[in-house]
């Protein structure tokens, strides 16, 4: 018995090895979609929107309102360091205007989301509040950032698992939107 | 030529570690003092080797040789000499060769300063090392050679990521690796006594002071990694419990519970298999914090290049290490020999309450970094846990650390009264009820948590200065016997008071960022914001060139009462050969508060986005970790480390024929 005590570090580090090496094997890339949602339709979401920043009082942002054009989806979180350092790279990306790219705020204050984005500059066309996280969930939400790809069908295309660097954006995500907009 | 000179140092350098690992293990074993004498030669050599390599590839940053494929990658010719230099390890391969370095450092330390070791427990120890030492360095060969070679060569470097272009993150680097690298040498002293099966407080007292360098090298190297984060990212926060930060704090809260049982193994001689299995922790913990970065496993800024390939490597690596050294800590501990109970209210007693604490403490971060992984394994919903979870779990467990900091030092070995300690504290105690009711007064009851965490931060004061004036006998003896009490008092207990002092100022600096206030506003030219008594009134945004980037640097004037006191100059710089901006926010500092700006995006016409925060009291943060740190090195200066060792010489082993 007393010798199953000494055991116990081993046997913990074991469990969390064989973790790692199954992570390792599994998820090629962190920054790839397990394919669980991969070109299925998208979770359904209707979300109030952050005001005043985009759209007007009372309106939504839901996956509805969203159909019909291909849309980037930022996940995001005043209190997520790395959206910080990916914040930037939004800014650009959404300069482009062809680029309809909509941000959700994933379990953060309101205030605090409008003051991240007052602060940084606010790269989404519309901003929807994922107070309690049902939406991240629903997603399949790793953490934040998080950026999805969904066409006109509402289908997702591609999920990006943390901050996008200014390679991802010009080798797979423009790449991508391009190919999906081709009538 | 002097990249191919590197190369070869590396490849020999492997073969010298392998020797390293094997020869005075089976000398040890053998009891053949010239096998065992190979140790040292080895280490010293292999040190040499690995420096010789290290040197090359800075030799071709600083001359910025473009036929070498990691400089191309990470330099370029118009970058300032730091940044060429500290560019060496600001991307993976270079900073592994840093790594290499460092343990060959500590290798080579262990060999020239271990000669008053027993000469078994130093070849094992040596070995070990050698084993640690084989394993990077084949790591560094098979899949991160920075002596590529790349043909034909391009006439400029791409440049070093313009965030790392930082004098704070220069330094950051070198000091955490120190702080990962030294454990492996309590690390190695660990193993080395399970070969052995023999653990005492001589052992202790040998390990103690490696631990402690580690452990002021990583409070260092956090420190320096917090205050990078805090001038350059721009909006004023410090600590974001990121998984890369998460991977330092953790072999630094086992570290700290190492050099406090390795205090009750060298008094008590007790406590052995558990002081042995935070020497192991603590390394692993730093392997680990290695292997996360670098496999791509979890995702953060910080995060290096990803490849499954290296991951895979490391992953073996830890494997081996780890799993190697727990096992023989499986089959030997058992048998080590404990030193009988305790009381539960005693010096030893508080130590291992410390324990307890910060090994939880330990688990929780490890957990709250895991857990996403976790979860996502057994195919449940994804949840990030965040900054919530951190803040509500890690907090409370400091709360009794800090409570009991004070008291421990005050109670007796072996028994103690706890009544008689509370009651020399008394003092302590009414200093920190008067802190928190001034704090109450003046904050009108608003942010109480952080009042409480002032009145905390006084406690531990408080205790650190009580504990002293017990010892010395203020005012109870001639102020001039307690002056004679006090310059006889060992270094290592003048490193505890002001180790335990630095804590106690980063609580406070901690608790104090409650009070900041921000404001944020788009400004055109000549527009004013007010702050904490602050007028601070943009003059003009102009253009500045400097020597790899062009930046908007805003002129603001600072005024307080109406008289200008001080032009604080933020900037936006944006680095040209990666067209990425980053900030470079202009802080007025003082032990009273900071107050801080950073300029975001806009133009003259419709007004630049201007943040203004101040923070009471922040840089006791910092200030906390580096009077911890100095307490440190403090105690390492403590004579007991070289005449204890003597004290073993008459009952120790006996020596094997030359």
């Amino acid at each position: 018995m007393r010798r199953l005590i000494f055991l116990l570090p081993l046997l913990l580090f074991a469990a969390l090895a064989g973790y790692f090496a199954f992570a390792l094997i599994s998820g090629r890339d962190p920054r790839e979609l397990p394919s669980a949602l991969l070109d299925k339709p998208a979770p359904d979401f209707d979300l109030p929107s952050l005001l005043p920043l985009g759209l007007t009082e009372g309106q939504r942002l839901s996956l509805a309102g969203l159909k019909g054009q291909v849309v980037v989806l930022n996940v995001f979180a005043s209190w997520c360091a790395p959206c910080r350092v990916e914040h930037p790279l939004l800014l650009r990306l959404a300069r482009q205007d062809k680029v309809h790219l909509v941000g959700i705020a994933y379990k953060d204050r309101p205030e605090d989301s409008r003051r991240f984005l007052a602060e940084l500059g606010n790269p989404y066309r519309a901003t929807g509040i994922d107070r309690d996280g049902r939406t991240g969930i629903d997603f399949g939400l790793y953490g934040v950032p998080e950026t999805y790809v969904i066409d006109r069908q509402g289908h997702i295309r591609k999920r990006f698992v943390g901050p996008l660097s200014a390679t991802l954006i010009d080798r797979e995500l423009l790449p991508l939107l391009r190919q999906l907009e081709r009538p | 030529m002097f990249i191919e000179l590197g190369h070869f140092a590396l490849t020999l350098a492997l073969f010298l570690a392998l020797i390293q690992a094997v020869v005075p293990l089976v000398g040890a074993s053998r009891r053949l003092a010239g096998w065992m004498a190979v140790g040292r030669s080895a280490a010293l050599a292999h040190f040499a080797l690995v420096a010789l390599s290290f040197a090359a590839l800075t030799h071709a940053y600083v001359t910025s040789d473009f036929s070498v494929a990691n400089v191309v990658q990470n330099s370029h010719s118009a970058k300032p000499m730091l940044y060429k230099i500290s560019g060496v390890w600001g991307n993976h391969e270079g900073s592994m060769l840093l790594w290499v370095l460092i343990l060959a450092l500590c290798g080579a330390a262990v060999a020239v300063f271990g000669t008053n070791l027993p000469r078994e427990l130093r070849a094992r120890v040596l070995a070990v090392q050698g084993m640690v030492a084989t394993g990077f360095v084949l790591f560094i060969l098979v899949t991160s050679n920075p002596f590529a070679r790349v043909f034909p060569a391009p006439l400029d470097g791409q440049g070093l990521n313009p965030v790392l272009q930082d004098p704070g993150l220069a330094f950051h680097p070198p000091f955490l690796y120190l702080g990962y690298v030294g454990s492996s040498v309590a690390f190695a002293f660990a193993v080395a006594a399970l070969i052995e099966g023999r653990v005492d407080a001589a052992w202790a007292r040998w390990v103690r002071p490696w631990a402690l360098v580690s452990w002021c090298a990583l409070t260092v190297g956090i420190a320096l990694g917090s205050w990078w984060a805090y001038y350059t990212l721009g909006w004023g926060g410090w600590w974001f419990w990121d998984p890369v930060e998460n991977a330092s704090l953790l072999p630094w809260l086992s570290g700290t519970a190492l050099i406090h049982s390795a205090i009750v193994v060298e008094r008590r001689d007790t406590l052995k298999s558990w002081t042995i299995l935070l020497a192991i922790l603590s390394f692993s913990l730093a392997l680990m914090g290695t292997f996360l970065v670098r496999s791509g496993v979890l995702s953060s800024v910080h995060a290096f290049a990803v490849d499954p390939a290296r991951g895979s490597f490391i992953l073996g690596l830890l494997v081996l290490a780890i799993g190697g050294a727990l096992t023989l800590y499986a089959v030997r501990a058992p048998a080590l020999q404990g030193g009988g109970l305790f009381a539960p209210i005693s010096r030893e007693g508080a130590l291992v309450l410390n324990n307890l604490l910060l090994a939880t403490a330990t688990v929780t971060v490890l957990l709250g970094t895991l857990y996403p992984l976790f979860m996502d394994a057994i195919g449940g919903a994804k949840i990030s846990v965040g900054p919530p979870f951190f803040n509500r779990t890690f907090t409370p467990l400091m709360v009794p650390v800090l409570v009991a900091m004070a008291v421990g030092p005050l109670l007796g070995w072996k028994r103690a009264d706890l009544s008689a300690a509370l009651q020399r504290l008394w003092v302590g105690f009414a200093f920190a009820a008067a802190i928190v009711l001034i704090g109450l007064y003046i904050g009108g009851f608003t942010p109480v948590l952080a009042i409480l965490g002032l009145g905390l931060a006084a406690w531990t004061a408080a205790g650190v200065v009580g504990e002293w004036a017990e010892r010395v006998r203020l005012f109870r003896l001639p102020l001039r016997d307690s002056w004679r009490r006090a310059r006889g008092l060992p270094r290592a207990s003048y490193g505890m008071s002001v180790a335990h002092f630095g804590v106690a100022v980063l609580v406070a600096g901690v608790a104090a960022s409650a009070f900041e206030q921000e404001r944020i506003e788009t400004l055109r030219p000549g527009e004013h914001i007010a702050i904490a008594g602050y007028d601070l009134a943009l003059r003009e945004v102009r253009r500045v060139p400097g020597p790899n980037f062009v930046a908007d640097e805003a002129v603001i004037e600072v005024r307080r009462n109406g008289v200008v006191i001080d032009e604080m100059l933020p900037q936006r710089r944006l680095f040209t050969v990666q067209r990425q901006s980053t900030a470079l926010t202009a802080i007025r500092t003082s032990l009273v508060a900071d107050l801080y700006l950073a300029l975001g995006e806009g133009d003259d016409q419709t007004g630049w986005t201007v943040r203004a925060y101040h923070k009471p009291i922040v840089s006791w943060i910092w200030l906390g970790a580096v009077i911890m740190a100095l307490g440190g090195v403090v105690s390492l200066t403590d004579r007991r480390w070289r005449v204890g060792v003597a004290a073993r010489k008459p009952a120790g082993v006996p020596a094997a024929a030359e």
